[in-house]
């Protein structure tokens, strides 16, 4: 039962960062209809800018106050990273918006591989670690046995979480940016002619994805570490069986993936074999894809021809 | 090109550029300051020690911000100015043209196969073998490889992304079945395809009933299933140390060894490991040409041509009575039957296998030249399999690239950053490749080619 809870806790703060990812997979896939395969790479970045926002911060300006510094490299890698995004949309997909099916699936593919070497070639290939940001934790449950903690990273992870989809469900229900979301992921053609600015639209849109993205890359710096250039892959595909599995193109569908798949790998990792976690991961990507294609909350696929 | 422009144009096109220079250099600038600039390394302590390079990051800004000065100034005048051709779709082949192509198979096929004995006159017994080996037979693994994933992701359209994982399953069907039953590597060979294409089958079955890019997607997973069950399935695969010691392939049963029932020993020569070198490079040749004669062939079959009609169009298929599940089951067996081919022969060149040399960058590799090449067309393939896999083994040789950057630069590590970006590039500039145009498979009284912008493709 300790056990149990313990699980739970931890699945569920590594599924607010799957989910956070698989926002930004959701929103593109919506938009532009295309799995933005850069996605991973631009999460692996941003935990890379925190690292070296925060190594600035401590080494260079001498911060002594956590939290601060925290507040001040997720905003610095939320900013960096949306502009990196923006570039990568104007550089590599806005071209081929009208090119045929496979294009820009196969360019975001190139820019996966670009950016993850380019980590790899000016950052380096070794791990990298920093010392824990919190060191208190706060006990919920103790027997002689197992002593179920939550950590102050875990419930810093929580509560940035809840925030920033409050203001993410704000965003894209009530404003009217979210409107024209919503339009654009309908109809684009129809959408101009009502006079939403598509490509416009489309810009925020990466935006958005990148900065949701750069909080989960904050966030998984701070909780595991330790990040590495390889990083950005296996969450990449974890955050999309999350996307899938709630529903690509719904975004609470995101979210609730997101925190199914976490909790799966941890309970996973603790009643079974941690070796083969990401084979279970792997494999409900692939029975979801088989048996519930259109996801948890998802629309179902009409063809239109 | 300036010159030809009216002066005052030339003033206000030059403020223009200027301005949207220095935009695209800031923005170079926020993107690469937290990621050239600053840079940390682990010290003695084991904390991070912050580094950093202001010069490199100062001189990256400035080339990207002068590329995009040039571009405006004077790339995209140039572009707009060249007369757009108007799609010619009805242009029959003109008589040079259908002589190169008539010729070229035939010429290339002669050159490759002449390939070991000339390099062995200019370069002498020695020299030879790096060549024969690193690029002949490397390229030629790789030409192989793209002509397999060709199959499926050129002639089917569909979107393989853990093609490795066949190639892998080759590799190690081969590798336990030859250490454990002792067969020989003919017997080996066709039966490393068929388990191969049976995974294919296996994995293809659920999830090509998905779009593309789920296609895409799912296959990436089970690459990565498939890598971690060798790394973990220690008691079989041996894990990160992989399987050492797999038995050479023979010649008809000699071996190619320095004994007295050796290769060498039997036909009275002098010993020298080329033999066998030389050996392997036919092999490999035999095997990517036959790759290369089932797909010409294939694609005159019904189920061929099934295939590129998928490809264009896979309602339109549906409507018209084919099964579209079962013919993209065959386009994934038979591409991953001939990974399985090539997987086995990999191992048995190696005489050593581990997951490392599967892993997903490799299935990127492979599909970044199938779509470089130009998706479909196979001289396209095997261009592309030439240009960036001698590439990666000419950038091994490039040692005075460091008298330039310093001692620590090793070209090499730029390989993968090349790879990716040349991808985006090619997409931007030809999305369908280098080799465009298509010839059609049947036609009408006389061949003609179409040009790429009148490929269009349906959906599925």
């Amino acid at each position: 039962m300790e056990v149990f809870v313990q699980q739970l806790i931890n699945g569920l703060t590594l599924g607010s960062i799957y989910g956070l990812i698989a926002i930004g997979y959701t929103m593109v896939f919506g938009i532009l209809n295309m799995v933005n395969f850069a996605h991973a790479s631009v999460f692996l970045v941003s935990a890379f800018i925190a690292l070296n926002a925060l190594l600035v911060l401590t080494t260079w300006l001498g911060m002594s106050s956590m939290v601060l510094a925290l507040i001040i490299i997720m905003i610095v890698s939320m900013v960096l990273t949306s502009v990196l995004n923006w570039s990568i949309e104007r550089v590599a997909y806005r071209p081929l918006r009208h090119s045929f099916r496979l294009a820009p699936l196969i360019s975001s593919i190139g820019m996966s591989i670009f950016l993850t070497n380019f980590v790899q070639v000016t950052q380096g290939q070794r791990n990298k670690s920093i010392p824990p940001l919190f060191h208190q934790q706060i006990t919920l449950i103790k027997s002689e046995v197992y002593t179920v903690a939550v950590s102050y990273e875990q419930i810093t992870i929580w509560v940035v979480t809840g925030l920033l989809l409050l203001a993410f469900w704000y965003l894209v229900t009530k404003t009217s940016l979210g409107r024209a979301q919503r339009a654009c992921e309908q109809d684009q053609k129809m959408a101009s002619l009502v006079g939403v600015n598509v490509d416009y639209t489309i810009s925020i849109t990466f935006i958005i994805a990148a900065a949701l993205a750069a909080v989960a890359g904050t966030m998984y710096l701070m909780y595991y570490g330790v990040v590495n250039f390889s990083d950005g892959f296996v969450p990449g595909i974890k955050a999309f069986t999350a996307a899938v599995l709630g529903g690509i193109g719904s975004l609470p569908g995101a979210v609730i993936g997101g925190l199914v798949i976490g909790v799966i790998e941890t309970m996973w990792s603790a009643y079974f074999t941690i070796d083969y976690k990401d084979v279970a991961v792997f494999c409900v990507l692939a029975i979801t894809l088989i048996f519930l294609p259109q996801g948890l909350l998802g629309r179902p696929d009409v063809e239109k021809v | 090109m300036v010159g030809e422009a009216p002066v005052g144009a030339t003033q206000a096109a030059v403020t223009r550029a200027l301005k949207e220079a220095v935009v695209t250099g800031l923005l170079a600038a926020a993107v690469f300051l937290p990621l050239i600039a600053f840079t940390s390394e682990p010290s003695m302590q084991n904390t991070l020690q912050l580094e950093t390079h202001w010069g490199l990051f100062l001189i990256i800004v400035a080339i990207i911000a002068g590329l995009r000065f040039v571009q405006i100034l004077f790339i995209v005048p140039w572009l707009e100015r060249r007369p757009s051709k108007p799609a010619a779709p009805s242009a029959p082949v003109s008589t040079a043209r259908r002589l190169v192509v008539r010729f070229f198979a035939p010429v290339a096929i002669g050159l490759l196969a002449l390939y070991p004995p000339l390099v062995i006159v200019a370069t002498g017994w020695s020299g030879s073998l790096k060549w024969i080996d690193n690029f002949g037979i490397q390229i030629l693994i790789y030409v192989m490889l793209g002509w397999g994933l060709n199959i499926v992701v050129g002639l089917a359209g569909l979107l393989d992304l853990g093609y490795v994982a066949f190639y892998a399953v080759g590799a190690y069907s081969y590798a336990l079945l030859s250490k454990t039953f002792g067969l020989s590597f003919w017997m080996l060979l066709p039966m490393a395809g068929i388990l191969a294409s049976f995974w294919g089958i296996l994995l293809g079955f659920p999830v090509l009933r998905l779009r593309g890019d789920y296609l895409a997607i799912v296959t990436l997973a089970f690459g990565e299933i498939i890598r971690l069950i060798l790394i973990n399935w220690v008691p079989v695969t041996g894990g990160y140390a992989g399987i050492s010691g797999i038995p050479r392939p023979t010649f008809f049963g000699i071996p190619f060894t320095a004994n007295e029932d050796g290769f060498a020993a039997v036909f009275g020569l002098e010993f020298t490991p080329l033999y066998r070198t030389i050996f392997l490079y036919y092999v490999i040749l035999g095997l990517a040409l036959f790759t290369a004669f089932i797909t010409i062939r294939l694609r005159r079959m019904p189920v061929g041509r099934a295939w590129e009609a998928l490809r264009e169009d896979e309602i339109a298929c549906r409507s018209l009575g084919i099964n579209t599940t079962n013919t993209k089951l065959t386009a994934f067996a038979v591409g991953a039957m001939l990974a399985g081919f090539a997987g086995s022969f990999f191992a048995a060149r190696q005489g050593f296998i581990s997951p490392e040399s599967f892993t997903a960058i490799e299935s990127a590799s492979i599909l970044s030249i199938v779509v470089l090449g130009g998706m479909g067309s196979q001289i396209g393939v095997a261009i592309a399999a030439i240009l960036l896999v001698g590439g990666t083994e000419i950038m091994r040789e490039l040692d005075f690239l460091k008298h330039i950057f310093g001692a620590d630069f090793e070209p090499i590590r730029y390989r993968m950053l090349l790879f990716g970006l040349a991808m985006v590039l090619i997409m931007i500039w030809k999305p369908r490749g280098l080799i465009s145009t298509r010839s059609p498979t049947v036609f009408l009284e006389e061949r003609k080619a179409i040009p790429a912008d009148l490929l269009r493709e349906g959906r599925g």
